[in-house]
C-alpha cells in the first residue's frame, strides 16, 4: 500500500473506533486512536495473515499486551476483513463476540486474549519462542501503553525475549505520554524508553506513530536485524484525529455523548476530504 | 507398614515428565531456575532442546507457556506451588484459564512438608486458589505411582490442569495391580460403615492408618481418595456420606478452599452431612522437620484417628 492508500484505512479505522465505543457507550477511544496508524500497518502492509483462515498455520503473531485498546484492534481486522465492520457498533453489548478486551475464543483473528497489563508481551514471547524452537520464519508483533511499561512482567519478558536473541520478536510501545492519572512522567516516568530496552539487549527504534515512512523503515530494519528482538518506540498524540480527544488523558477510558460523537465524525470526515486532494502527508 | 518404598512426588513429577517426552513430541518444560528442586532437571537431561529454564521470574514463564499452548505445545511450568499458584494466580486466571489455553501446571513444595523453609514457602492455598479458576482441572496425587498417572493423565488430556507434587519422601500406597488412574475419579481405598474419611495427596496414607486404629476400637470407617479435587467425584462423595452419615476431610491444606471445602459445596448442596474438616486451621507454617510438622499439626495416622474419635463421640 502507499503511504496515501494506509492513511486513508487508517482513517476508517479510526471511524471505527470512535462509532464503536460510542455505540458500547464505555470503551478506550485515546489509546486506540495513538496506535490506529500502528494497527493499519501492521494489518494492512506489514503482517502475513489471511482473513479467510484467521488460524493459518505460520502466520505472522499479534498480541495487543494493552489489550483495553481493543477498540482500535477490532477496526482493523473488521476493515481488514475478519468480520463485519458493522459489527464494531456491538463491541462491549451483552452476548458480542466483541469483548471489552480481547478474547481469542471469541473474536477471528485475535491470537491471543489480553487485558491484564504486562501480560500480553510474555505471550508474544512464547510464541516467538515456539517459532524458534520449530524453526519456522513466522514474525510475532505486540503493541504495549507506555504506562504499562510500569508493570514489572514486562521487563522480565524483555530481559527473556534479549537472553534469548528473539530476532523474530517486535515489541512496540505506544509512548502517547498518557495515562489514566496524568502523564507519564508525573505518575511514575518510564522515561528513557529507547534506553531501558536496548540495556535489556533489543535493537531500539524510534519513530513517529503517525508517520507511514518511519514505521516502514522500522519495520524493514527489524526484519534485517538477526540476534537480537527489536524495539519500537513510537511517539504518538493520544485521541489522534480527533480535535477534542488529541493530547486529553481524560479520553483515556470515556465514551464521546451523541455531540461529541457527531463532532468526532466531521473531524475524521474532514481528514478523508484532504486526504482525497492528495494527502497532507 | 515396615520396607515400605518411599518417594518424593516431585521425584516422580520430574521421572514422568522424562518418561512422557517420547510420547509427546510437543511437550515443552519451562521450569524458574528450580530445576533441580522441582525435578524438572530429569527432563532437561534427556529433552534439552525442549527444556526452557525462564529464570526466576514466575508471571513471564506463565504468560511464556500460553503463547507456546496458541502455537500448539503443551507446556509444563514448574515452580514451588507458593509461586506457581499463589505469585502467579492472575497470570494462571487470564493468560491461561480464561482463554482455556493447554498449559500444565507442575507445582512441587505444596504444604508444610517443604519443612525446614518456614511459612514463606509452605503454600497451603493453592488448591483453594485453583479451584476458583473456570475449566481449571485440580489433582493432588497421594504417591509415586498417582503422580506419574496424573502427569501421563494431564498431558492426554486437553485444557489447563494444575498439579500439586510435595518435596517430601512418601510412601508408595498405590502398588496393586488393578490400580488405575481417571481424572475425576475417586478411589474408594477401604470400606466402611461408620464414617467416611476422604484424603487427598499425602494424607491419604494418614487417612488408611487412622482407619486401622478405627477399626481397633470398633469403628468401621471408609477411606476415599479424592486424588482429583476438581472436577468432584461427586458420586463417590454423595453414596459414601449417605452409607456413613459422617464425613471427615484430610488434607495438607488450609481447610479453607481445598478438599474439606469441595466436599462440604456438594454435601451441602446434594446431602447435608456433618463433616469434621482436618487440614490447615487458617495459620501459616513454620519451619521444622517435615514429619515433626505433619505430627505437630495432626495430619499423620494419630491425628486423623484422634480427631475422627472426637468428631464421632
Amino acid at each position: 500500500m502507499t503511504n496515501l492508500e494506509l492513511q486513508k484505512t487508517a482513517n476508517e479505522v479510526r471511524k471505527g473506533i470512535v462509532t464503536a465505543v460510542h455505540s458500547a457507550k464505555a470503551g478506550h477511544p485515546g489509546g486506540s486512536l495513538s496506535a490506529a496508524d500502528m494497527f493499519t500497518y501492521l494489518y494492512f502492509e506489514e503482517m502475513n495473515i489471511d482473513p479467510a483462515d484467521p488460524k493459518k498455520a505460520d502466520r505472522d503473531r499479534f498480541v495487543l499486551s494493552k489489550g483495553h485498546t481493543a477498540p482500535g484492534y477490532y477496526s482493523a481486522l473488521a476493515n481488514r476483513g475478519y468480520f463485519p465492520v458493522e459489527d464494531l457498533k456491538t463491541l462491549r453489548h451483552l452476548g458480542s463476540y466483541l469483548q471489552g478486551h480481547p478474547c481469542m475464543q471469541e473474536t477471528p483473528g485475535v491470537d491471543m486474549s489480553s487485558g491484564s497489563l504486562g501480560q500480553g508481551i510474555s505471550a508474544a514471547v512464547g510464541m516467538a519462542m515456539a517459532g524458534k524452537l520449530d524453526q519456522k520464519d513466522y514474525r510475532v508483533y505486540t503493541l504495549l501503553g507506555d504506562g504499562e511499561i510500569q508493570e514489572g512482567q514486562v521487563w522480565e519478558a524483555a530481559m527473556f525475549a534479549g537472553a534469548n536473541k528473539l530476532d523474530n520478536l517486535v515489541v512496540i510501545v505506544d509512548n502517547n505520554g498518557l495515562q489514566i492519572d496524568g502523564r507519564v512522567e508525573d505518575v511514575c516516568s518510564v522515561y528513557p524508553i529507547d534506553k531501558k530496552f536496548e540495556a535489556f539487549n533489543f535493537q531500539t527504534i524510534n519513530v513517529d506513530g503517525h508517520n507511514f515512512d518511519e514505521i516502514r523503515a522500522a519495520m524493514e530494519k527489524a526484519k534485517a536485524t538477526k540476534g537480537m528482538p527489536t524495539a519500537i518506540v513510537m511517539k504518538t498524540v493520544k485521541g489522534k484525529g480527533v480535535s477534542f480527544m488529541e493530547d486529553n488523558a481524560g479520553w483515556h477510558g470515556k465514551a464521546p455523548n451523541d455531540d461529541e460523537y457527531a463532532t468526532a465524525m466531521a473531524d475524521l470526515a474532514k481528514i478523508d476530504e484532504e486526504l482525497a486532494k492528495g494527502g497532507n502527508a | 507398614m515396615a520396607d515400605v518404598k518411599k518417594i518424593a512426588t516431585r521425584e516422580s513429577y520430574g521421572n514422568a515428565l522424562a518418561e512422557c517426552g517420547k510420547d509427546f513430541p510437543n511437550l515443552v518444560v519451562l521450569d524458574a531456575d528450580l530445576a533441580g528442586a522441582t525435578k524438572t532437571g530429569t527432563f532437561k537431561k534427556a529433552f534439552p532442546d525442549r527444556f526452557i529454564d525462564c529464570g526466576i521470574a514466575e508471571c513471564n514463564m506463565t504468560g511464556i507457556a500460553a503463547g507456546l499452548a496458541t502455537c500448539g505445545k503443551i507446556p509444563f511450568i514448574s515452580s514451588f506451588a507458593m509461586f506457581a499458584a499463589g505469585r502467579n494466580f492472575e497470570q494462571v486466571r487470564n493468560s491461561i484459564g480464561y482463554p482455556r489455553l493447554n498449559v500444565k501446571i507442575g507445582a512441587t513444595h505444596a504444604g508444610i512438608t517443604v519443612g525446614e523453609d518456614g511459612a514463606t514457602h509452605q503454600c497451603n492455598e493453592d488448591v483453594a486458589l485453583m479451584r476458583t479458576i473456570p475449566g481449571m482441572t485440580v489433582i493432588v496425587p497421594s504417591d509415586d505411582i498417582e503422580a506419574k498417572a496424573a502427569v501421563r493423565a494431564a498431558l492426554e488430556m486437553e485444557g489447563p490442569v494444575y498439579l500439586r507434587f510435595g518435596r517430601a519422601a512418601v510412601p508408595v500406597i498405590n502398588e496393586r495391580d488393578d490400580y488405575k488412574f481417571e481424572i475425576g475419579k475417586g478411589v474408594l481405598l477401604r470400606e466402611g460403615k461408620d464414617v467416611t474419611i476422604i484424603a487427598s495427596g499425602i494424607c491419604v496414607e494418614s487417612a488408611l492408618g487412622a482407619a486401622e486404629k478405627l477399626a481397633a476400637d470398633g469403628i468401621d470407617a471408609e477411606v476415599i481418595n479424592i486424588h482429583t479435587i476438581k472436577p468432584l467425584d461427586e458420586e463417590l462423595v454423595l453414596a459414601s456420606a449417605k452409607k456413613t452419615g459422617k464425613v471427615v476431610t484430610v488434607e495438607e491444606h488450609s481447610v479453607i478452599g481445598g478438599l474439606g471445602s469441595a466436599v462440604c459445596d456438594v454435601l451441602a448442596e446434594k446431602a447435608p452431612t456433618k463433616v469434621c474438616k482436618i487440614g490447615v486451621y487458617d495459620r501459616f507454617g513454620e519451619s521444622g522437620p517435615a514429619a515433626a510438622l505433619v505430627e505437630k499439626y495432626g495430619l499423620d495416622a494419630q491425628g486423623v484417628y484422634a480427631k475422627t474419635k472426637e468428631f464421632l463421640a
